[in-house]
C-alpha cells in the first residue's frame, strides 16, 4: 500500500507540472485556435533563464523565477507578433508549419547561446518536509508544485471569468469577428493571452526542471507533447479540463511504469488518450459543438 | 497529339510523370560519369524515400483533407517488416532486386493492414482531434516496435514481444545458423543494403501511377468531395468513412513501401528514427511543396532533404537558418500583403495557376 | 473546433512553391560564401597534411559526447602532427543518427578524408562501418561505439573503447570481488544498444557468479528525465546496490532522485559515466562513492600534460570520449607509420594496408596500453575507479 501511495505521489507531482504546461496550451488554444507547438520550447528557456540567475549572478531562486516570467512574456509576445501575427488570415497548416519553425529555432538557439551539454539544475525550492510526509515519497519540489498548480488554475478561472481582459478573452474565441464588433480589440487579446502562456510557461519550465534536473535544449519537447495531449484529454479549451487532463496523464503514466511497463508507459498514456476521444469525442470537459448545415 | 492526352488533366499527369523520368535519366548519367559529390550519391535513395512519403502524405493531408501527425508510423511499419522479409529471404531468394521488391511489397501490405485497423477509431474523428489521435498513433507504434525481437533460423521466422523490457536476443532460441534481425529498442541492426536508386525511382514512379489515377478516377472526385464539404457530400449519398479510409489505407501502404525502401538502404536502424519529428519532416514537404500538389511534394522532399546537408558549411547555424527559412516561407506565401507584393513585381501567369489547379 | 483542418485552402498555388524554393536556393548560396568553421588541426594549411575525419552529434541530446570526440581528435591532430607527418582534421555533425551519419561520411568523402575516428553513437557506427567497408573504403576507427556488431564482418573497422559484451563480464567479475554481499539492481537504458549490450553480458555473468540481482529497472531516451518510479520499484525490492551502465546525464538525474528520496545507495557505472563531475550546475558530493569502471581518469599523473591542453583549448575536463578519441589518432599515425604509407596515400590503399598495421602496434596512449586482435576489437585493461573529495582514484 505504502508503495501504491508512493507511486500515486510521483505521478501526481509529474501531473502538476504536465497541468501547468496543459493550462498554457489551452489558454492559446482557446482564444487563437492555434496549436503553439513551440510552448514545449517556452519552457525550456524558462528553465535556462532561472538557471543562470542563479548560477551564474547567484540570486535567489524567487528572483529567477521571475526573471524567467519577464523573459518568457516577452519572449511570447514577441513570438505571436513576429511569426503569428502576419498568418493571421492564412490556413491553420501554415500557422502550424511556423508554430514547428519557431520550436527549431528556439531549440537551436538555446544551443548555440547555452550549449549542448546539459545541465543539472539545482532544484529551487529546498525545505524540509515533514516525516511523515517523507515516508510516502513527497519532496519539497512536489509539495511546491501542486500548491502551484491549484493557485495558477484558481487565478485563471477568475481572471477569465470575472476581469474584462478575460470576458474579452472568452468573447474573442467564442467569435473574433463578433468580439471585433463590439469593441473587442483582438489583435491585442491575442498578444494578452501569448504573454499569459508565456508566462505559465516559465513557471512550468522552472518546477519541471526542479522535477527531472537535466536542462538542455531538447527538454520542453516531450513534456510539451504529453502536456498536449493532456489539454485534449480534458477538453482543449477548458481550463479546469486541462488541469484535471494532466493530473491524470502523470498518474496514468506512474502507474503504466510501475505495474505495466517502463518501456510502454507512453504508448499507454497515449491509448487512453485515444479512448477518451472516441467515447467523448470533445475531452472530458470539452464542449461538443455539432457540426452547422 | 493523341485523344487521351487532349484532357488537360492527363496532360499534366504525363508531363509529371515525363519530369520524373528525365530528372532520374539526368541524375544517373551524372552519377556514371562522377560528376556529383559523394555526399548526394549517398542520398539518392532516402531521397526518393522521401519523396514517396511526401507523396503518400499528400493524399490524405492534401487530397482527403485529414490532417495525419503520424505518418512516419506506417513508414517504421513498413521498414521492420520489410528488413524482416529482405534478411530471412536471404538464402531463398539471392536475387537483390526480387528480394527488394518482395520487401517492399511485405512493407506495403502490412502498413496497408496497420492502417486500416488504425483508420477505424481514427477516421471517426475529425480535424485537431484527429490529428491528435494520429501523433498518439505514431507514438504507439515507435514504441510496440521498440518491444519487438525478431530473429531468423533455418526453422523459421521467431519473435518475442518484450513487455518487461528483460528479454534478449538468447530468448529466441535460435539455432546455430540463425541471427537475430531486430533486436528491441537497438533496432535493426547489419542489415544488407539492397536499396537502389533505380528501384527507388521505379517505387517513386508507381506512388505518382497509383496517387495520381486515384485523384482522377471516380473514388478520387468522391475523396475531395468529402474534404471540400463532408455535409454536401454525405447527402448525395457518399459514404465519408469509406472514402477517407481508401485515401488514408492507400496512403498507409505507399508510405510502407517507402519505409522498406528505406530501411533496407541503412545497415543500421532503430525505431526512434520513425518519431514525432519525422513526421513532421514529411507533414512540412507537403505543406511547402503545396496541398493536393505531388509535383510540389517531389520538389520540396528533394531539396529540403539535401538542404541541411548542403548547410553544413554552416556548421553549427544550419538548423537555425533552416529554421528562420521555414518561418520566412510560410509567411512569405501566406501573407495577403507580401503577396500582392510578390503579385504586383512577377509578371502574371495565370496558365500556370490553372495548371496546379488541375492537379489537385 | 477544426481549427487546423477546417479552412483547407485546397491549393496552395504553384509559386508558394517557387518563392521556397527560391528562399532555400539563396541560402544555399550564402552557404557557399562562408567558409568552413569546423576545419582544424596542424598548422600545414597549405593542403599537404593527412586527413583525418572525426563523426560525432554535435547538436541534439547527446551533443556533449559528440564535442568530446571531435575536441579529442582535434588535439590529437595537433599533437601528434610532425614536419614530416602533418596532420589535418574535420569535424562533421551526425545528430547520432545512422541517416545523417552516413551523409557525413559522404561528406567527409568528398573533402579527401584519408582515415575516419569516428561516429561516435553506436546506431550511427554500425551504418557507417557498413559504407565505410563497400568500395571505395576508408579506413575507421570508432573511439566509443561498442557494440560488437560495428566491427563484425569488416576488414578496415576498428574500435579504440572496449566493447559492451566485454564490459559487462569485467563489471560482473569485479562487483563480485568487491562487493560479493550486495543486492543488486540493474539499472539500464533498453533503446540504447550500449546500455542494453552491457546489460545483457553482465545479467548472465551474474548470474554464473552466483550475484544476487534483486530487480531490473530500464528507461529510454525520451523519458530519461525523472527516474523516482524505477527508484521506488529498487527500494522496494530492496536493492543496496545500483549497477548503471548509463551515459553520465541520466546518472546525474538518478543520483539526484535517490538523493531527494532520501534512498541511501551504492553505485557503480561503467565508462559512459565518466564526465558526471563535469556536468554544470551537478552537485558533486551527491557522486562521492560513486564506482566507475573506465578505462581513463583525468586525475592521474601520466595524463596531465593532455588533460592541461584540453582545459586550455576548450575549458573543460576530459572525458573517456575525449581520450579514447585522442588514442584513435595516436594509433593511426602510428600504423600509417608501420605500414610505410606516405601522407598523400590513397583512401583505399590505407584502408587495404592499415588493418594489418594497427594489429601488429601497441600504442601506449591516456586509456593504457592498447593493442588489437584481427576482429578489430581493442584490447586493453579495465580500471575500477572510486570518486572521493570529487577525484577518481583507483579503488
Amino acid at each position: 500500500m505504502t508503495v501504491f501511495l508512493q507511486y500515486l505521489v510521483n505521478g501526481l507531482s509529474m501531473g502538476s507540472v504536465y497541468a501547468i504546461i496543459a493550462l498554457g496550451y489551452t489558454m492559446v488554444y482557446g482564444i487563437a485556435k492555434m496549436l503553439n507547438f513551440a510552448h514545449g520550447d517556452v519552457i525550456m528557456i524558462g528553465a535556462y533563464i532561472s538557471f543562470c540567475v542563479t548560477s551564474y549572478l547567484g540570486l535567489p531562486a524567487v528572483v529567477s523565477v521571475l526573471a524567467a516570467v519577464v523573459v518568457c512574456t516577452v519572449l511570447g509576445i514577441l513570438i505571436e507578433r513576429l511569426a503569428y501575427k502576419p498568418l493571421r488570415q492564412a490556413g491553420p497548416l501554415a500557422v502550424l508549419i511556423t508554430a514547428i519553425g519557431v520550436s527549431y529555432f528556439l531549440q537551436n538557439a538555446a544551443q548555440l547561446i547555452w550549449g549542448a551539454t546539459p545541465k543539472n539544475f539545482t532544484s529551487i525550492v529546498s525545505f524540509q518536509v515533514p516525516a511523515f510526509l517523507k515516508a510516502y515519497n513527497v519532496s519539497a519540489v512536489s509539495l511546491v508544485t501542486v500548491v502551484a498548480c491549484l493557485v495558477i488554475m484558481a487565478a485563471l478561472m477568475w481572471f477569465t471569468g470575472k476581469t474584462k481582459m478575460g470576458k474579452a478573452m472568452r468573447a474573442c474565441s467564442e467569435d473574433k469577428a463578433a468580439a471585433q464588433l463590439m469593441g473587442i480589440n483582438v489583435n491585442r487579446t491575442i498578444s494578452m493571452t501569448f504573454a499569459i502562456g508565456s508566462a505559465l510557461a516559465a513557471i512550468a519550465g522552472v518546477l519541471l526542471c526542479s522535477y527531472s534536473p537535466v536542462l538542455q535544449p531538447t527538454t520542453g519537447s516531450m513534456p510539451g507533447i504529453k502536456a498536449f495531449t493532456a489539454a485534449v484529454f480534458g477538453g482543449i479549451g477548458s481550463i479546469p479540463g486541462a488541469f484535471v487532463g494532466g493530473i491524470l496523464l502523470g498518474i496514468i503514466e506512474a502507474m503504466a511504469q510501475a505495474y505495466i511497463s517502463t518501456s510502454l508507459a507512453n504508448s499507454i498514456v497515449f491509448a487512453v488518450l485515444i479512448v477518451v476521444l472516441l467515447v467523448k469525442p470533445a475531452g472530458l470537459f470539452g464542449k461538443y459543438v455539432p457540426e452547422k448545415v | 497529339m493523341p485523344q487521351f492526352l487532349k484532357n488537360k488533366k492527363t496532360r499534366h499527369d504525363f508531363v509529371t510523370y515525363g519530369l520524373v523520368i528525365l530528372a532520374f535519366i539526368v541524375v544517373s548519367f551524372m552519377q556514371a560519369n562522377h560528376m556529383i559529390p559523394r555526399m548526394i550519391a549517398g542520398q539518392l535513395v532516402p531521397i526518393c524515400a522521401y519523396i514517396v512519403m511526401a507523396i503518400s502524405l499528400n493524399l490524405v493531408v492534401g487530397v482527403a483533407g485529414d490532417l495525419s501527425l503520424g505518418h512516419a508510423g506506417f513508414m517504421s511499419v513498413g521498414a521492420y517488416t520489410g528488413i524482416v522479409a529482405a534478411m530471412s529471404l536471404a538464402e531463398a531468394v539471392p536475387n537483390d532486386g526480387i528480394r527488394l521488391v518482395i520487401a517492399l511489397l511485405v512493407g506495403a501490405a502490412s502498413a496497408a493492414l496497420a492502417g486500416f485497423i488504425i483508420g477505424i477509431p481514427v477516421l471517426r474523428l475529425s480535424g485537431d482531434y484527429l490529428a491528435i489521435v494520429t501523433l498518439a498513433f505514431g507514438e504507439i507504434i515507435k514504441e510496440v516496435v521498440t518491444c519487438l525481437i525478431v530473429g531468423v533460423d533455418e526453422r523459421g521466422i521467431h519473435a518475442l514481444f518484450n513487455l518487461t523490457g528483460k528479454l534478449t536476443v538468447d530468448d529466441l532460441g535460435l539455432t546455430e545458423t540463425g541471427f537475430a534481425i531486430i533486436k528491441g529498442a537497438q533496432g535493426a541492426a547489419g542489415t544488407e543494403t539492397i536499396s537502389s536508386f533505380f528501384a527507388g525511382f521505379l517505387l517513386v514512379m508507381v506512388a505518382l501511377v497509383v496517387v495520381l489515377n486515384l485523384v482522377r478516377s471516380r473514388t478520387g472526385r468522391a475523396i475531395l468531395a468529402v474534404r471540400d464539404n463532408r455535409i454536401a457530400a454525405e447527402s448525395v449519398g457518399i459514404s465519408t468513412t469509406k472514402y477517407r479510409m481508401i485515401a488514408f489505407v492507400v496512403s498507409a501502404a505507399l508510405a510502407g513501401a517507402a519505409g522498406a525502401l528505406f530501411g533496407n538502404s541503412f545497415s543500421q536502424l532503430s525505431a526512434t528514427k520513425f518519431d514525432f519529428n519525422m513526421s513532421i519532416l514529411i507533414l512540412v514537404f507537403v505543406v511547402l511543396g503545396g496541398l493536393g500538389n505531388m509535383r510540389g511534394s517531389i520538389v520540396a522532399a528533394a531539396v529540403l532533404t539535401i538542404l541541411p546537408e548542403a548547410l553544413r558549411q554552416f556548421s553549427d547555424y544550419r538548423m537555425l537558418v533552416y529554421a528562420i527559412v521555414l518561418i520566412i516561407v510560410m509567411i512569405a506565401t501566406n501573407n495577403d500583403t507580401l503577396k500582392n507584393l510578390i503579385s504586383r513585381v512577377l509578371p502574371k501567369r495565370t496558365s500556370l495557376e490553372e495548371e496546379v489547379r488541375a492537379d489537385a | 473546433m477544426s481549427s487546423l483542418t477546417g479552412t483547407f485552402n485546397p491549393v496552395m498555388n504553384r509559386r508558394s512553391v517557387i518563392a521556397g524554393v527560391a528562399g532555400l536556393g539563396a541560402t544555399s548560396i550564402l552557404a557557399g560564401c562562408s567558409d568552413s568553421a569546423s576545419e582544424g588541426g596542424s598548422g600545414a594549411s597549405d593542403g599537404a597534411a593527412f586527413k583525418i575525419g572525426a563523426i560525432g552529434p554535435l547538436t541534439g541530446a547527446a551533443a556533449s559526447y559528440g564535442n568530446s570526440v571531435c575536441n579529442g581528435v582535434e588535439l590529437g591532430c595537433k599533437d601528434f602532427s610532425t614536419d614530416e607527418f602533418p596532420l589535418t582534421s574535420k569535424a562533421e555533425d551526425d545528430v547520432a543518427d545512422g541517416e545523417k551519419s552516413v551523409n557525413a561520411f559522404n561528406s567527409l568523402a568528398d573533402w579527401g578524408m584519408q582515415a575516419l575516428v569516428g561516429p561516435t553513437t553506436t546506431g550511427a557506427s554500425i551504418a557507417v562501418a557498413e559504407v565505410a567497408n563497400s568500395d571505395p573504403k576508408v579506413f575507421m576507427m570508432t573511439p566509443s561505439a561498442s557494440s560488437p556488431d560495428v566491427t563484425a564482418n569488416k576488414t578496415c573497422v576498428f574500435q579504440a573503447c572496449f566493447n559492451d559484451p566485454n564490459q559487462g563480464e569485467n563489471a560482473a567479475v569485479k562487483l563480485a570481488e568487491m562487493f560479493p554481499d550486495e543486492k543488486f539492481v540493474v539499472f539500464y537504458n533498453s533503446g540504447d544498444p550500449y546500455s542494453a549490450g552491457i546489460r545483457d553480458a553482465f545479467v548472465a555473468k551474474a548470474a554464473e557468479l552466483k550475484l544476487e540481482v534483486v530487480d531490473e529497472e530500464s528507461f529510454k531516451d525520451d523519458s530519461q528525465t525523472s527516474f523516482t518510479n524505477q527508484l521506488t520499484k529498487a527500494k522496494d525490492a530492496g536493492a543496496t546496490m545500483i549497477f548503471a551502465p548509463i551515459y553520465y546525464t541520466p546518472a546525474s538525474v538518478l543520483l539526484t532522485n535517490a538523493n531527494e528520496m532520501g534512498y541511501e545507495v551504492k553505485m557503480m557505472g561503467c565508462d559512459g559515466m565518466d564526465g558526471i563531475l563535469g556536468v554544470e550546475g551537478f552537485d558533486t558530493s551527491l557522486a562521492e562513492g560513486l564506482f566507475l569502471m573506465t578505462p581513463f581518469s583525468a586525475d592521474e599523473e601520466k595524463n596531465a600534460d593532455f588533460v592541461n591542453a584540453y582545459k586550455a583549448a576548450y575549458d573543460e575536463v576530459p572525458d573517456q570520449f575525449a581520450a579514447d578519441a585522442y588514442d584513435a589518432v595516436h594509433a593511426i599515425v602510428m600504423a600509417m607509420q608501420e605500414a610505410g604509407l606516405a601522407i598523400d596515400a590513397d583512401p583505399a590503399e590505407i584502408a587495404e594496408k592499415l588493418p594489418a598495421a594497427v594489429t601488429s602496434i601497441k600504442v601506449e596512449g591516456l586509456t593504457g596500453t592498447l593493442t588489437w586482435n584481427d576482429k578489430g576489437e581493442v584490447e586493453k585493461d579495465p580500471m575500477v575507479y572510486v570518486i572521493q573529495d570529487g577525484k577518481y582514484v583507483a579503488a
